[in-house]
Parts: C-alpha cells; structure tokens; sequence
C-alpha cells in the first residue's frame, strides 16, 4: 500500500502505534503549554535524537520540513517583524518540533497498522453507535476507488482532449461524477451480492 | 433449479420484464437480447439483488424475497466491469471479503485462496493491488471472488464485453471450465454455440427459448 | 447504516483524495495563489453525498490522512499536517461537508444562487472560521493579521464555490435517483 512509511527494525518501529499516536498528542500539547525557548529547543534536539535512534537520516529528517519551508521562512520574517527577534525563532522552532515528531509517527509506522490499531481502538465506542467492521469497509473501500477514479479521470481527459476541452473542469469532472456514481451502485449491488450484512 | 413465476418488473412506470416465467435446470443456460431488452434486470432478478415487482423467484425453493442470505451464497453473480465487482485493494483481501460473510475459519479462507489463485495461475500476484492486474485478470479475480462463496449455480453479466479477444477467450475458457451451473448474459454470440439453453429477451418478454442452433439465428434475424 | 451509505462515504473520501492529481490551476498575471482542487471534493461531498454521508467522508478523508497517507495535494499526509498552519482547514472539511449537506438537504428546491450561496457558506465561512483561528494559534500570530493572510485566497475559493454549484447541478439533473 502507499504510504510514507519507511521500513525498519528500531525500537520505534516496534512501538505499538497506538502508543505512538497517543505520546505525540502528549509531546505536541507539551510544546503548546510551554513559552521557553531553551525547552523547545532541547525538545527539538531529542526529536532529532529520536530519528537516530529509528535509524532514519539527515535526509528525512530534511525531508519533513522541506515542503513547508517557505511557510516557516514566511512565518519567521513575519514573527520577526510583529514581536521581536527571539519570538519568532521560539514559534519556528516550535512548529518545526511539532512537524518533525508527527513525521517520526507517520514514518515508522506502517498505515495498515495503524488502521488495524485504529478499527480495533473503534471497539470502544460500540455504544455510541460506531460499528467498527462498517468502518474497516470504509476504509478499504476508499483506497480501492482512489487508483479506480484516478483512471477514470485520466480516461475522461482524454476523450475531452479529443474535443478540446481537457482543460474545462466541468467537461471533465460532470462525467467523471456521473461514472464514479454509477460505480458506487454497482458495487454496492456487488458487496451485497457477496453476502454481506450491514 | 431456478424457478421464475410469473414474473413482472418495473420501475416507477417503465415496465422492464412481462410477466415472465421459465424453469433453469439446463447446465449451461445462456440469455440474450439487445441493449435494454431486460436480460440485465433478470440476471439480477436471480440471486435477489432485484425483486419481482409481482410474481416469485425460487432457488431450489428458496424464495429471493424471503431467504436473501441463502440464495446469494448459492448463486454467485459476476459483474460486467470488475472494477463495479473489486471490492478490496489487494487481491487475497478481496477474495476473502465473501468469505468472511460467510464466517470461514482463517485457514480455510487462506487455503481456498489458494486453490483458486493457483487454478488461474494467479498464485504470485496474491499481494498484488487489484488495480494493476490486467482486464483479463481483474475479470478472473472478480470470477474467483464468487467462486471460494461455493455457490451452486453461477449468473454472468456480459462479463466478457469489456475484454479484448485475447482476455474474451482466456474468460470463456474459465467459464466453460466452471463446474456450477452456468447462466451467462452475453453479446459475445460465439460463445454460445456450446450452451445447452439459449432464451432471447426482447423488450421485457421472451422471444425465443431453444437451443442455441435455432435461438442464434433467429436472434441474428430479430436484430436486423 | 446500509451499504450503499458505506460505498458512498467511501467514494467521496477517495474523490477528495483523487482532487489531488488535478493540476493546480494558476491564475498567471493576477497574483492570486494557485486553486488546488481538493476543497471542491468537499462542496460536492456536502452537495452530491448530504450531510451525514458527506461528512463522515470527508471525516474518512482526514483519518486516512492523519494515518499518513500522502492525499493532500503535493503527496502530503501523516500527523504532521495538523501541527502545521494549515492544519485546522483539514480538519473543518468534514463540518463544512456537513453543514453544506445540512442545509442543501432544507432547501431541496434551492436555486442556482442559493445553492452557490450555501456551498459558500459551508466552504468558506465555516472553513475559514476553524482554520483561521488554528493558524493563529499555531504561528502565533495576532488573528487580524491571520484574517488578513487568508483574505488572498478568498477569490479562488469563490471560483471554486461556482464550480461546485454548477457540477452538482449538473450530476444532479443526470443522475436524478442520488
């Protein structure tokens, strides 16, 4: 399956993800409740510290920040200008941390885990109405259309580009809705049709 | 046997089938008729995806009104486009899902899959996303998805009108394999020739009912 | 919930995440920041899909993105999003897809304007009024100077807003049994 994921064997790795998740709210609102910049800057450092340990390089640790640079750069000059020198590098520094240690979740943990951790994690609220198997069809149901309706666009495209019009969106999207609804019948007649029971 | 009486069909105002009744029992039975001759509302009539607006369908004395759950496990029905029939992902995640329906033991869902993925020479591409597969193999996975449910007889939708000649005959070859009773739906009158049963629908009632030497030709006649 | 409800939540998380693939359209020489397609996933999910169907998909959306599926835009996904600036857009679009549902759902009749109106509503103002704050407190930053940040954006959303209406008008005259 896609996903950001990036194979190894480090005690990170190892964590169960629900672990995981619930150690970085705590880390991430931790960050929020403090205003020093000496402690976001250690915390900046074991978070750093922590992708060592998950055998991950400079590489994607720079990776994480890379697509969001120019908001931090954006940000900085903003702060900079707004509430002084120090300000600014404290809250930088601090959405770097926050994204840096997200990232660290997000790369060892394999999405089906997590998806996995999180269907059974859904057990929990049975009595509010949440039936956790709808869910788990849920969710393999939209990585399924994802590739399905990327084709359907790419083959719609083309047939507006015979017409001149791949670049209207609504020459496109109208079929592409049209088709992707009439798929969404036939499969639901299809999952029935394979015995399922809501 | 499939046992259809007396059965009516429409949708607000547009009638689609007329008063139809037929006896399956043949081994191979195949239907055919134009575009909106009602041979896709009456496949899905089969299995209890769509009910009789009057009238009743009975398999093995199962009514589709009453008895759903048992007449889909026992009749199987395979889509047109198995991009409308793949449920899941991956491939071994798909066939389980009517497996899992039927509440299969872990190792009887990984042994039958198995079995069929080695029977269309499919064993390797068991982690496979189903959306690389070709057509051909789509429509094979969408057939093995019906086939590990055990049903005992098997409906077809024009499975093969989507598929290039290669991928139509490596399809027909699996369907003539098939050991269920077949009842296929189809355009592609070449593979017909070998049915036992041949019924042309024509605007919502049956216009002829034989074997396929005389229905193909009265057919080919009744379209031009 | 029945299966078709389960399908459809399904297709409008993953049509949100195909909106991705879409080129992002650049307005060249007016100085507006490119539209990226996806928050029109979100007006039709509301239109198309309703309230309940559209919001939890775009409910779906957020989990799948949160679990670290890259399906923003840019093959961006994983926790991270939340932590940064514009982490509380993605999280509004589920309530914006409700709320479009919501009440296109009491004005089934509505009519071209009042339909561009609603979808405005939920995918604007609504939006706008979760992920401004966010940013806010998660650059620092005062919430008039955030205001006035977004205030650039307005116009390609508006674009988005007439899109939306006119394919949901469209897929709704052609597909009338939704």
């Amino acid at each position: 399956m896609l996903d950001l994921y990036s194979p190894g064997h480090s005690p990170i790795h190892k964590l169960s993800p629900g672990v995981k998740i619930l150690a970085m709210m705590v880390g991430g609102t931790g960050l929020f409740l403090v205003e020093n910049l000496g402690i976001v800057a250690v915390a900046l450092a074991a978070v750093i510290a922590l992708y060592k340990i998950a055998g991950l390089s400079a590489t994607q640790v720079w990776n994480q920040i890379r697509p969001v640079l120019w908001i931090l750069i954006f940000f900085l000059g903003l702060q900079w200008w707004l509430a002084g020198a120090s300000v600014a590098v404290f809250v930088v520094l601090r959405l770097a941390t926050l994204l840096l240690l997200a990232g660290l979740v997000t790369l060892t943990t394999r999405a089906s885990d997590m998806i996995e951790s999180l269907t059974s994690g859904l057990r929990f609220l049975r009595p509010l109405g949440v039936n956790p198997a709808k869910v788990g069809l849920a969710i393999s149901l939209a990585l399924r259309f994802i590739p399905v309706l990327a084709q359907i666009t790419t083959e719609v495209r083309e047939a507006q580009k015979a017409r001149g019009m791949e670049h209207s969106i609504v020459a496109v999207a109208m079929p592409v809705a049209i088709r992707m609804l009439k798929m969404a019948d036939d499969i639901s007649d299809a999952i029935d049709a394979r015995g399922y029971r809501p | 046997m499939i046992d259809i009486q007396n059965v009516t069909l429409a949708y607000a105002d547009r009638v689609i089938l007329r008063d139809i009744s037929l006896e399956l029992s043949e081994r191979r039975i195949a239907i055919i008729g134009a575009n909106g001759s009602g041979k896709s509302s009456f496949a899905r009539l089969l299995n209890g995806l769509v009910m009789p607006t009057k009238g009743d369908v009975l398999v093995d004395g199962l009514n589709t009104r009453t008895h759903g759950k048992d007449v889909r496990q026992k009749v199987g029905f395979v889509f047109q486009n198995p991009d409308n029939q793949i449920v899941f992902p991956v491939v071994e995640e798909d066939l389980a899902f009517g497996m899992k329906n039927l509440k299969f033991s872990k190792e009887d869902i990984a042994q039958k899959t198995t079995d069929i993925l080695s029977r269309y020479n499919m064993l390797d591409m068991r982690e496979h996303p189903a959306h690389l597969l070709s057509g051909g193999q789509k429509q094979l996975l969408a057939i093995s998805g019906v086939l590990v449910m055990e049903p005992t007889y098997v409906v077809l939708d024009e499975p093969t009108t989507l598929l290039d000649l290669r991928n139509k005959r490596r399809i027909t070859h699996a369907i003539n394999a098939l050991e269920q009773t077949v009842i296929l739906a189809s355009h592609d009158l070449d593979l017909l020739t070998d049915f036992d049963r041949v019924i042309v629908f024509d605007d919502g009632r049956i216009a002829i009912d034989d074997v396929p030497s005389v229905a193909i030709p009265h057919y080919i006649k009744l379209m031009s | 919930m029945d299966t078709k409800s389960i399908v459809y939540i399904a297709l409008f998380a993953a049509l949100t995440a195909a909106l991705a693939l879409f080129p992002p359209i650049s307005f060249a020489g007016l100085a507006l920041p490119p539209i990226t397609a996806q928050s029109l996933g979100v007006m039709l999910a509301g239109a198309l899909a309703g309230s309940k169907r559209g919001g939890l998909a775009l409910l779906l959306f957020v989990v799948l993105v949160a679990v670290g599926l890259p399906l923003l835009s840019g093959g961006r996904g994983g926790f991270g999003i939340f932590a940064g600036a514009s982490g509380g857009f993605v999280l509004a679009w589920p309530i914006s897809a409700f709320v479009i549902g919501w009440l296109l759902e009491r004005a089934p009749q509505a009519g071209f304007v009042k339909m561009a109106a609603i979808i405005a509503f939920g995918g604007i103002v609504v939006m706008y009024a979760i992920g401004i704050p966010w940013m806010a407190l998660v650059a620092n930053l005062p919430l008039t100077k955030a205001v006035t940040i977004m205030l650039a954006y307005v116009p390609g959303d508006l674009v988005k807003v007439v899109l939306a209406t006119f394919i949901a008008r469209g897929v709704r005259r052609a597909y009338p049994t939704l």
